[in-house]
């Protein structure tokens, strides 16, 4: 973990909210229930390090511990915690270098030797008060790796010519584009996209489909259910079926002559009333049923139900296999409630 | 490849408007009061279904995450958090989600919120996010005025929706750690149980899901869980945002079908490696907290949950970190050994110490100045690590070097060597070989 401690003198003795400020601070303190207004202490720690020049002084830490009527200590901690608080003071433009592994495999190591050479140590401002920098974690920009967040912004795909020249612009006061420094847009691939070029996409048609698929089916069928659309089947093929997870658990034909008879399931160690349910909705009703479960069964019943491993571990099938058998004793002696 | 019509982010490059209108006109929005309507079995019933693994970095089952929230609402209200605090290193899908797609992902809180029958959700956009941040508010702008959401709105759920955000710190991606910022603290993951859909955010229900995972929500709805279960191999179904980072030719993100393999992957979005495939060393396939995978296993392998985990290694985050036969894996990983170092939040003392000890020791292998042993000690102390922390971050700092010892041991020897001779000799010494 990071030590951080303030610098106590650069901060002096007062910190103020801008006025125009305050219209921020109350649209994030609305966020949160009344009685949990703490919460906006990163927030308002922000809004003052805004408006301390970009860095947080005791001062400002005390004023948002006011505001919240938290004690001081507990927005020291946070201030301390959270590397983005800044707790000495940085130039206007305060440079963040990404040096984390992916930024690091792209040259971010040159992009350090840049700022040391333009501006100089980490932390340390120039003299026009202009400009700083430090290394940091990663920013969360790795497909535009090697990157640099100034200020506010994000500058990508940097080679050292390019940082050293926004450097350069930023010194003399002149515009900076943010963004990749190198021919393409955001995120996409380097000299322009091979996908999303499709445009039906964009021209509406996908607000075409008038209703959902797998709609819950009525509780009395009609007929022919009126403006169901067919579900889109899955228009990938090559590779392997996926299982069907929607499949039901082949219902007991109704030839069989036993089917019409209901066992009582919860007599198995594991199965509750819901379970039980479940379990004849899928058109188990006996004990014979579960004891004739193959492994494949298991693991695809397992499924449906939301288990995982429950039904090996709580020994269904042999419980069936006894209930079935009709050796209730001899089940309620292995199995009974309080043995598993 | 994945066809365009089967894209669910489909201006993730930002090539077209994030607006309300045009994110219309791209079919979000569409249907949402129908799904509301049929209410929160139906909508746990149908991600299910579809095989929605979460999106963060453990593959946990959407769908059966929702229900584990209570099935009434008591005296405390339920709450969604959505985890936008991306900062793993190699990931930056929730993003692009964030910047241009935002109404998918507004969408998606409210749904998501209608299945756990919350009427509030937080959104934890990590500090540095300024833009994503301001788009995302934008947006939420945008839905209130169109009274797509907020109370007495449209869709017929009340629903708020707030925009919140850390100030640069890793661990307020694990789920505890985000409540614990959420309420104005430092970021130091909780213990569990209680899990969150008991006592989460306030001590209230609360369920965390990552951008990704709530974003591809409503376009499962709308277009059945079948179409996305149809996609990638049993257990690792849907599309999924891949970010390719290091070296490969064209870095990029890109939705691709799970189960791709890496090397359709690469060929077809990022024009190969740099260098050719010859001179591919090794992938970090899922972030940077996975371990790293050498490129003879990698290259036809399936990108998704199973076939990287039969690998030792996992999906996560599906950040591809690529490096070829001209990187120094050592130093790479010693970089990350730092990164962890530094996000360690303290509180417990195997990671708070451990973290800090690896570093420094892998510092040294850099340097090769270290001796053939201490290999086997730092492997017994990423161990030692592992395992014994309230949160993953211990894990997820051992599990790297755990890679690294494990396919490229013989680097770190040859390095140890190659430092110790010319020593030797200088000294006039002979030092065994070891």
């Amino acid at each position: 973990m990071a030590l951080r401690r303030f610098d106590l003198e650069a901060g002096g003795d007062s910190f103020a909210f801008k006025s125009e400020t305050e219209e921020k601070i109350a649209f994030w303190r609305g966020k949160y229930p009344a009685d949990k207004q703490r919460s906006a202490v990163i927030p308002l720690l922000w809004l003052a390090q805004k408006d301390n020049n970009g860095w947080l002084s005791e001062p400002a830490m005390r004023e948002v511990a006011n505001r919240l009527e938290m004690p001081y200590i507990r927005v020291y901690e946070v201030a301390t915690f959270y590397t983005m608080f800044r707790l000495q003071p940085v130039g206007k433009f305060h440079v963040q270098l990404c040096g984390t592994t992916p930024c690091q495999l792209r040259g971010a190591e040159s992009l350090k030797d840049v700022c040391t050479k333009e501006i100089g140590k980490a932390m340390y401002v120039t003299d026009d008060k202009r400009l700083s920098w430090e290394e940091v974690e990663c920013l969360g920009a790795c497909v535009n790796a090697p990157m640099v967040q100034i200020n506010d912004d994000f500058f990508e795909d940097l080679t050292p010519e390019s940082l050293s020249a926004i450097l350069g612009r930023l010194r003399h006061g002149a515009d900076v584009t943010p963004g990749p420094q190198i021919d393409r847009v955001n995120s996409a691939p380097e000299g322009g996209t091979t996908v999303l070029t499709d445009a039906s996409l964009f021209d509406g048609s996908r607000t075409k489909v008038s209703a959902l698929p797998n709609l819950p089916k009525p509780p009395e069928p009609t007929p022919e259910a009126t403006g169901r659309p067919d579900a889109q089947g899955p228009t990938n093929v090559h590779r392997e079926e996926p299982a069907k997870v929607n499949d039901k658990v082949e219902p007991v034909k109704a030839d069989d002559a036993r089917a019409s008879t209901f066992d009582d399931l919860k007599r198995i160690n594991g199965v509750g009333p819901k379970y039980e349910q479940m379990l004849n909705d899928m058109g188990v009703t006996q004990y014979a049923h579960i004891a004739a479960w193959s492994q494949e069964k298991v693991d695809e019943v397992e499924k449906l139900l939301g288990f995982n491993d429950r039904i090996d571990r709580e020994k269904w099938v042999a419980q069936a296999r006894l209930l079935a058998d009709g050796k209730f004793d001899e089940h309620d002696r292995d199995y009974g409630r309080g043995k598993n | 490849m994945l066809q365009d019509k089967d894209r669910i982010f489909t201006n993730l490059y930002g090539l077209h408007s994030p607006d309300l209108e045009a994110a219309k006109k791209r079919g979000a929005w569409h249907l949402t009061k129908e799904m509301l309507d049929l209410g929160p079995d139906w909508l746990c019933d149908q991600i299910k279904a579809s095989g929605l693994r979460g999106r963060g970095g453990a593959g946990f089952p959407t769908g059966l995450k929702w229900t584990f929230m209570p099935k009434e609402v008591r005296d405390r209200p339920h709450y969604l958090v959505v985890n936008a605090d991306e900062s793993e290193p190699g990931t930056c899908k929730d993003r692009e989600i964030m910047r241009h797609d935002p109404h998918l992902l507004i969408e998606g809180c409210m749904v998501a919120s209608r299945a756990m029958r919350a009427h509030k959700c937080y959104v934890y956009i990590r500090g540095e996010y300024i833009a994503e941040r301001h788009a995302l508010e934008k947006a939420v702008k945008e839905a209130y005025e169109a009274r797509l959401i907020g109370q007495n709105n449209l869709n017929g759920w009340d629903f708020d929706l707030y925009v919140h955000h850390g100030a640069g710190a890793y661990i307020c991606g694990e789920e505890t750690a985000l409540l614990e910022s959420l309420e104005g603290k430092k970021g130091q993951p909780r213990l569990k149980p209680p899990f969150p859909a008991n006592a989460g955010l306030y001590g209230c229900p609360t369920t965390v899901n990552n951008v990704e995972s709530i974003a591809v929500v409503p376009t499962i709805l709308r277009r059945g869980a079948q179409w996305f279960a149809g996609f990638g191999r049993p257990n690792n179904s849907g599309t999924k945002l891949f970010c390719i980072s290091g070296h490969v030719n064209k870095p990029c993100n890109v939705e691709e079908e799970m189960s791709i393999t890496f090397r359709e992957l690469i060929e077809t979005h990022c024009g190969g490696i740099r260098g050719g495939w010859d001179n591919l060393k090794a992938v970090i396939p899922g972030g940077s907290s996975v371990p790293m995978v050498p490129a003879e296993q990698i290259m036809d392998a399936y990108m998704d949950f199973d076939t990287l985990r039969d690998l030792k290694s996992g999906l996560g985050t599906a950040a591809i970190i690529v490096m070829d036969k001209q990187t120094d894996l050592i130093k790479a990983i010693a970089r990350l050994a730092y990164f962890y170092k530094h996000e360690s939040c303290g509180q417990c003392t195997p990671c708070r110490e451990g973290t800090g000890w690896m570093w420094r020791v892998m510092e040294r292998m850099v340097r090769g100045e270290a001796t053939h042993d201490e290999i086997d000690t730092l492997l017994d102390v990423t161990k030692q690590v592992e395992g014994h922390t309230i949160c993953a971050l211990g894990d997820a700092a051992a599990w790297p070097i755990q890679g690294l010892i494990r396919h490229f041991r013989h680097e770190i020897e040859e390095r140890i060597n190659r430092y110790r001779q010319p020593r030797a000799l200088v000294q006039g010494a002979v030092i065994a070989a070891e």
